[in-house]
C-alpha cells in the first residue's frame, strides 16, 4: 500500500515539475505542435467513428424504451445530454487512454532502452522538456477539441438512426436536441477533459519515462499507461462531476 | 593524483556503484587533446559507465572527473551544458532518434545549440554526411538504415558539433570487420584532422590496436593495466594479456 501512495507522489512531482517546465525556455513549440498532429488528428477517425456508432446504438436502445411512454420526442435532447454530459467526455477520456497513453509509454520506454533519452541528454538537450511537457500539453490540448468531434458524431449517428425510424428534420432533431441545453452543460464537461488529457499524458509518460528495463519495460509502460490512466479517469470523473455541480448548480439534472 | 587541468579528461580515484553491485572501483587515468584511449575490459567491467559518467549522465559516488579544467561531479545542469557541447557520443546502437529523418537527427542539435540558420546548418549537416559517407540518404529514417549505416550516422551526430572529445561505446559491435574498420577509419580521420581526444570503449582488439595511442584495462570495476598496446601485450596482468591477444 505504502508503495501505491509512494507511486502517486512521483507522478503527482513528475506533473508538477511539467507544469512549472512548461513556463522556462525554451518553449518547444515545433515539438507541441508534433504532438498535437500526432495525438490529436491521428486520433480523430478512431474518436469521429466511435461517437457515430456509439450514437446510433444509443437512439436505437432509447428509441425502444421510450416508444413504450410515447415520448420518442425526447430522443434528441436525451442523446444531446448523455454525449455532451457524459458520453462524451468519458468515453475519448478512455478511447485516447487506449490509443495515445500506450503509445507515450511504449515510444518513452523505448527510448530509453535504446539509448535515445541518454543521447538527448549528451547533447546538452532537457529531455524532460523535449519529450515529456510537449506530450502532457498535447494530450491536455487535444482532449477538449477531440471530445467535441466525438459529442458531435453522436449526435449525427443518433440523427441517421432517428430519421431511418422516424423520418425526423435534422432541423427539429437539433432544435430538440438543444432545447432544455444550458451553456453549462456543454463548457463545463467538454473542458474536465483537459483534466482526463493532462492525466494520461502525466502517468503514460511517467511509466515511459522512468521505465529501464530493455524491450520487456516498453510492452509493461504501454499497458500499465493505458490501465492506470483509464482507471484514474474514471475516478476523477467522479469528483469533476461534483465540482461541476458546485460551482454550475443549473447543469445538475 | 591525476591533475585533470592540463588533459582533455582525467579520471580521479572514481568509484561507482549500483545498489550493492560496485562498478567501478577507484580508477584514475587521463586522456590528453589528440590522444586516443580505449578501453578494454570482459562485459560488465564498467567501461560503458565509464563513458556515462564522463558527459555526466550518471554521478560517481566517490572521485572527481575532469573535462578539461572544469570538474564535472558537481557542477549545475546550466554548466554540465556548457561542458557537454564539448563533446560528441557514438552510442553502441547509435541512439538514433528513430522519430526524425538522418537530417533531422543532425540538425536537432545543431540548430538548438548554436547559432547557426538554417542555411549554415544545412552546410555542415551536408559537409558531416559526406564525410561519413551518407550524403545521399539525409531524408532516410534510422528504422531504414543498416547496421554499418546507423554507425556512421551515429557518429555523423556525435561530430556535427565539432567536438573536442569523441567518445564511442563500442564502435564496432555487431558490424563486419570491413565495416567497423571503415568506422575506424572515421574515428582516426577525426582525431588526426582536428586533434580531438577519443575515447573508445571496445572489444575488437584488433580495432584498438590500430586506433589506440593508450590502452587501459578494467577488470573488475578495478583499472589493472595503463599503457601502450605492445605494453599490455607483456602485462604482468594475464587478463589484459589475454585481452589484446587476438
Amino acid at each position: 500500500m505504502s508503495n501505491v501512495f509512494e507511486i502517486a507522489g512521483d507522478v503527482s512531482v513528475f506533473g508538477f515539475r511539467a507544469v512549472t517546465s512548461l513556463f522556462r525556455r525554451p518553449f518547444e513549440g515545433e515539438q507541441i505542435q508534433r504532438q498535437l498532429a500526432e495525438i490529436g488528428s491521428k486520433s480523430l477517425p478512431l474518436v469521429i467513428a466511435s461517437g457515430f456508432a456509439l450514437g446510433a446504438v444509443l437512439t436505437l436502445h432509447t428509441r425502444s424504451t421510450l416508444v413504450t411512454f410515447g415520448a420518442t420526442a425526447w430522443i434528441p435532447t436525451v442523446q444531446a445530454l448523455a454525449f455532451f454530459l457524459e458520453i462524451g467526455p468519458l468515453v475519448t477520456g478512455l478511447l485516447v487512454a487506449g490509443r495515445v497513453g500506450s503509445g507515450i509509454g511504449a515510444v518513452l520506454s523505448n527510448m530509453r532502452a535504446t539509448e535515445q533519452i541518454d543521447a538527448i541528454e549528451s547533447l546538452s538537450i532537457d529531455s524532460f522538456k523535449f519529450l515529456v511537457v510537449p506530450r502532457i500539453v498535447a494530450c491536455t490540448l487535444a482532449l477538449p477539441l477531440l471530445t467535441l468531434f466525438l459529442d458531435f458524431s453522436g449526435l449525427l449517428g443518433g440523427f441517421l438512426s432517428e430519421y431511418a425510424s422516424s423520418r425526423l428534420s435534422f432541423r427539429l432533431y437539433i432544435s430538440r436536441s438543444f432545447a432544455s441545453f444550458e451553456w453549462s452543460n456543454f463548457y463545463a464537461p467538454t473542458l474536465k477533459t483537459a483534466v482526463f488529457g493532462f492525466i494520461i499524458g502525466t502517468i503514460s509518460s511517467f511509466l515511459g519515462y522512468k521505465t529501464n528495463e530493455g524491450a520487456q519495460g516498453v510492452g509493461r509502460a504501454a499497458t500499465t499507461s493505458v490501465v492506470a490512466s483509464s482507471l484514474l479517469i474514471i475516478l476523477v470523473d467522479v469528483f469533476l462531476i461534483k465540482f461541476i455541480f458546485f460551482i454550475f448548480p443549473e447543469s445538475a439534472l | 593524483m591525476i591533475n585533470g587541468r592540463g588533459s582533455a579528461v582525467a579520471f580521479d580515484h572514481v568509484s561507482k556503484s549500483f545498489g550493492t553491485k560496485q562498478v567501478l572501483h577507484d580508477v584514475s587515468f587521463d586522456v590528453r587533446a589528440g590522444e586516443a584511449l580505449c578501453v578494454l575490459g570482459r562485459s560488465g567491467t564498467g567501461k560503458s559507465v565509464t563513458l556515462k559518467l564522463i558527459v555526466s549522465l550518471i554521478k560517481p559516488d566517490q572521485g572527481k572527473i575532469w573535462v578539461e579544467q572544469d570538474e564535472i561531479t558537481h557542477l549545475a545542469e546550466s554548466e554540465l551544458s556548457r561542458v557537454r557541447r564539448k563533446m560528441g557520443f557514438l552510442f553502441q546502437d547509435a541512439a538514433l532518434f528513430d522519430s526524425l529523418t538522418l537530417y533531422e537527427n543532425l540538425a536537432l542539435p545543431l540548430l538548438r545549440l548554436t547559432g547557426k540558420s538554417q542555411e549554415e546548418a544545412d552546410l555542415i549537416i551536408d559537409k558531416v554526411l559526406h564525410q561519413v559517407g551518407l550524403a545521399g540518404d539525409k531524408k532516410t529514417m534510422p528504422s531504414e538504415l543498416s547496421g554499418g549505416m546507423r554507425k556512421r550516422a551515429g557518429l555523423a551526430r556525435a561530430l556535427v558539433l565539432e567536438p573536442k572529445i569523441l567518445l564511442a561505446d563500442e564502435p564496432s559491435s555487431g558490424l563486419d570487420r570491413i565495416t567497423s574498420s571503415e568506422i575506424d577509419d572515421l574515428l582516426l580521420m577525426q582525431k588526426q584532422e582536428h586533434n580531438t581526444a577519443l575515447i573508445v570503449v571496445t572489444h575488437d582488439v584488433r580495432g584498438a590496436k590500430r586506433l589506440g595511442d593508450r590502452i587501459v584495462v578494467l577488470d573488475k570495476g578495478r583499472l589493472i593495466a595503463d599503457g601502450s598496446f605492445g605494453q599490455i601485450e607483456h602485462s604482468d596482468s594475464e587478463v589484459a594479456r589475454n585481452l589484446v591477444t587476438e
